[in-house]
């Protein structure tokens, strides 16, 4: 039996091995609608490839490591582009790899074509996968098909389609991905038609643009719009506010070009062809019984179905969270604009916001402007602390984004190499790192000095030392606030502190060189003309990614500062009262002391701890590989920021989530356990940047792990042994 | 953690990754040891109510039981594997650790009453004079799941 099925071979039997998008196409050719020659590549091909490679185990293996419930989307995506990177570097076995590479050319030979998903359940009226899973559209040859067939497959792993089955209730381990091998037709104009508008179902809606579909798909080509009343045929035009462009071919997929001017004036239907395409939809209506989403382009003047599918938004109350789920990919183009918006607006807006309360006289303000005071700086940060997750978080996707187009040009072992091209950016953090370790260098060579640092007589201190101390002070001190436990501008102990720690030992040796030039030339080698150049600039892109990703948590480390600074001053008045303040306090209840002195301050009730005759303890805890290497020594666990001034060179680091404030202590630590998982998050890229082990994504690690504790952190494998 | 459904009654106390592979699984494995050579067996096996023993049955006559007079120290492993690849991301493995004694006297009738509601088929076995009614006290419990996650239940006594 040959591999691949062609339409006309289609029954409604293979439905669940070919999916729903090829059972369509068969449909629609049995109907007598024009649609390109086409032929189904069952899940038995992808089924045979898992199973002889062993990778359906490892991809288990990958999703398993924790609750899938209990995962960040951030090591969702993780674990998809782990996942990912097994299709690229796992071939397929000889025998399969044959026999695919011949139905193939035998199929289309030479001839252009989009290779397409059709995931069983996909396009079907129950769920709506589309745009989830991976298409691409004018590949040549059986060998370039047959590699990208396997990226169809890998695409059924993408941490959207994950995300989306688990809100279905689909059964991730049973899934299985059917392709379609669809002859490219090269339209001169393409679009869709809904037969009835998702908005009005009195409606028709047509939309078209020149060249091929992708740009309407992708949402970067704005289309003309036609609505038609289905009653009394009224057509109404809406055109685009311009257009400029068009996908077509070139070399081995499309591309955005110019149009020419004089097409750019007329819309891309005439009146004849738009009620070509109403006639067309209400007959793929009438076809299959419901409402229909038709792709379509003309070539020549023919039309040409290129596939159809139900629309589920038309009364359907459940909410459709998938325009939630394709947001989680953004566009180059879409980054561009966050970036402009971030460098642009939001960070200086940020410093500013910090300047203004930097200039506030905490001291001499009365008690209940205090409270005012306090009450605006809550606010402020809360606001930016919004906005961070809002804008700053997405905007990891510049790393994402290129992290894909290098794995799939380079196919390297290390899923995680493209990180190499991006780390050596300056960082924020790290510059005030070298800063502390300038003056460790000085105090380390300079008995006399460490003597006076030791007992702390700043006035007698050399004045070189004390100008670069003062420097750091004004430049960072408000950030070093939390290390002392809320005591923020209070003079240089916790610096001074941090410096004799890294005093006492040898300075940290850098992380070992990667040859970082080499790699971006050989990843620059892959691509030529325009498509280098868009490269270099996907490039870039990423890397301001990775370097906001570190300075972001400083803009709002210092907004923090400024926040506890008059919480500080709002406790030490109550205290001048001679109120007993506990650490637990809350800040409300600190606020409302203030503002009325007959208020006594409440501790919040505690939940009460239950005895257990049986006692837990973790032996080996599984997270994520966040930095190679292998470590151990005692742990430092983090529950509070004052645990951080106890911090003693070659402990462990164990957190909830690396914060700005703790990068202090990175370069003192032998490794770094995070609670929090991913691999582009702020921990595991001061880490790497130190080259120290690190493992993130070890669920309770703040419970399971105690200070003291001899652990073991295994970078390699994203483990954690407690002896 | 096991997926398999459960027939028997969960002993309270413990975390449900043990109290759920304790009442699915009916076979364990025993590592006793003659003079530091490890020696290890295939016994059928019943929680106690509370999880803190775990019983099974032996002959007198066997090596296990001539290795557990000799030292009781022994180690039982209780998993969910099923010989297929899908084990390594579905699989859960219980080490349990703690001493054995026969069970005699007053005691026996209970446990083996406990023993043979999980293995009814072993009435004859367990009945017979020759054989002896084991109880392993469990001090550490250790639980393998996810491949690599190990936690350790220390039971106080």
């Amino acid at each position: 039996m040959s591999l691949l099925i062609p339409l006309d071979h289609i029954t409604p039997a293979l439905l669940p091995q070919i999916g729903g998008k090829a059972f369509v196409l068969a449909q629609l050719a049995q109907q007598g609608f024009r649609v390109p020659r086409a032929a189904s590549l069952p899940i038995a091909a992808y089924n045979a490839y898992v199973d002889a490679t062993g990778l359906r185990e490892r991809i288990l293996m990958e999703l398993n490591r924790k609750d899938f419930q209990d995962m960040r989307w951030e090591e969702i995506w993780d674990a998809a582009l782990r996942i990912r990177n097994m299709f690229l570097t796992t071939p397929l076995p000889a025998d399969l790899a044959a026999a695919l590479t011949a139905a193939v050319h035998e199929f289309c030979g030479d001839a252009a074509v989009a290779v397409r998903s059709s995931a069983p359940g996909e396009d079907s009226a129950q769920a709506s996968f589309a745009g989830l899973h991976e298409s691409y559209v004018n590949v040549r040859g059986a060998e370039a098909i047959v590699q990208h067939i396997l990226l169809v497959w890998a695409s059924l792993w993408s941490d959207a389609a994950l995300l989306y089955r688990q809100e279905l209730g689909l059964d991730v381990a049973a899934s299985a991905m059917a392709v379609v091998i669809q002859e490219l037709v090269t339209g001169e104009c393409s679009g869709v038609a809904f037969s009835r508008s998702p908005a009005d179902d009195t409606q028709t809606v047509i939309e078209a643009v020149y060249g091929l579909n992708q740009g309407l798909v992708d949402g970067v080509v704005e289309p003309d719009r036609w609505l038609i009343d289905r009653q009394n045929r009224r057509l109404t035009h809406v055109p685009p506010s311009s257009r400029p462009a068009a996908y077509q071919p070139e070399g081995q997929t499309v591309a955005l070009r110019d149009l020419d001017p004089r097409q750019a004036a007329r819309p891309p239907l005439t009146e004849s062809q738009v009620w070509e395409i109403f006639a067309l939809a209400q007959q793929a209506e009438a076809a299959f019984g419901s409402p229909q989403d038709v792709e379509w382009t003309i070539r020549q003047g023919d039309v040409h179905v290129l596939q159809s599918r139900p629309i589920t938004t038309v009364a359907t109350e459940k909410k459709d969270q998938r325009p939630w789920y394709l947001s989680l990919r953004r566009s180059f183009a879409n980054l561009q604009m966050l970036r402009q918006r971030i460098e642009g607006e939001l960070l200086p807006a940020m410093t500013a916001a910090a300047d203004a309360f930097q200039q506030e006289d905490l001291a001499n303000l009365s008690d209940a402007d205090l409270a005012a005071a306090s009450q605006r700086r809550r606010e402020a940060y809360n606001h930016w602390k919004a906005v961070y997750w809002r804008d700053f978080i997405p905007f990891a996707h510049g790393m994402r984004l290129f992290g894909q187009l290098y794995n799939d040009a380079m196919r390297p072992q290390d899923p995680y190499e493209f990180m190499t091209l991006l780390a050596g950016a300056p960082l924020a953090s790290l510059a005030r790192n070298r800063r502390l370790e300038a003056l460790a260098a000085q105090v380390r060579q300079d008995a006399a000095l460490a003597e006076l640092v030791r007992q702390r007589r700043v006035s007698a201190l050399p004045p070189e030392f004390q100008r670069e101390l003062d420097e750091f002070l004004r430049q960072f001190g408000d950030l070093s606030c939390p290390v002392t436990g809320g005591q923020c501008q209070q003079g240089p102990e916790a610096i001074l502190r941090l410096v004799l720690e890294m005093a006492d030992h040898p300075p940290r040796a850098a992380a070992p060189p990667v040859d970082a030039a080499s790699l971006t030339q050989a990843f620059f080698e892959k691509f030529t003309g325009s498509k280098r150049q868009e490269a270099a600039a996907i490039l870039e892109l990423a890397q301001a990614s990775y370097r906001l990703r570190d300075d972001d948590n400083l803009y709002l480390g210092r907004l923090e500062a400024q926040k506890t600074a008059a919480m500080n001053e709002a406790r030490r008045r109550l205290q001048d009262r001679g109120l007993d303040l506990s650490a637990e306090l809350p800040d409300d209840e600190i606020l409302k002391a203030l503002q009325n002195p007959a208020y006594v301050p409440q501790l919040p009730e505690k939940a009460e701890q239950t005895s257990s005759a049986v006692i837990e303890q973790a032996r080996q805890l599984i997270g994520q590989p966040a930095g190679p290497g292998l470590a151990r020594g005692p742990a430092r666990v983090i529950q509070a920021f004052a645990d951080l001034a106890d911090f003693h060179h070659g402990e462990i680091l164990v957190c909830d989530a690396v914060d700005p404030n703790m990068t202090f202590v990175v370069p003192l630590a032998a490794a770094v356990v995070e609670r929090r998982g991913g691999m582009l998050i702020h921990g595991a890229i001061i880490a790497r940047e130190y080259g120290l082990p690190c493992v993130t994504g070890v669920a309770d690690a703040t419970r399971l792990i105690h200070t003291g504790d001899t652990i073991t952190v295994d970078g390699y494998l994203g483990l954690v042994i407690i002896d | 953690m096991t997926t398999e459904k459960i027939r028997h009654p969960v002993p309270p106390g413990l975390p449900h990754g043990i109290s759920s592979l304790l009442a699915a699984q009916h076979l364990a494995v025993l590592a006793t040891h003659h003079q530091g050579q490890p020696h290890v067996s295939l016994v059928a096996f019943a929680a106690g109510p509370d999880g803190r023993q775990l019983l099974f049955a032996t002959t007198r006559t066997s090596r296990k039981y001539a290795n557990l007079q000799a030292d009781p120290r022994a180690a039982l492993l209780i998993d969910s594997r099923g010989q297929a690849a899908a084990d390594f991301h579905e699989a859960a493995a219980l080490s349990a650790k703690g001493p054995v004694r026969e069970v005699t006297g007053a005691d026996r009738d209970g446990l083996a009453a406990l023993f043979l509601a999980k293995q009814p088929h072993l009435r004859e076995f367990v009945n017979s004079p020759t054989c002896a009614l084991m109880a392993l006290q469990v001090q550490v419990y250790e639980l393998a799941s996810r491949f690599q996650q190990v936690l350790t239940y220390r039971l106080s006594p």
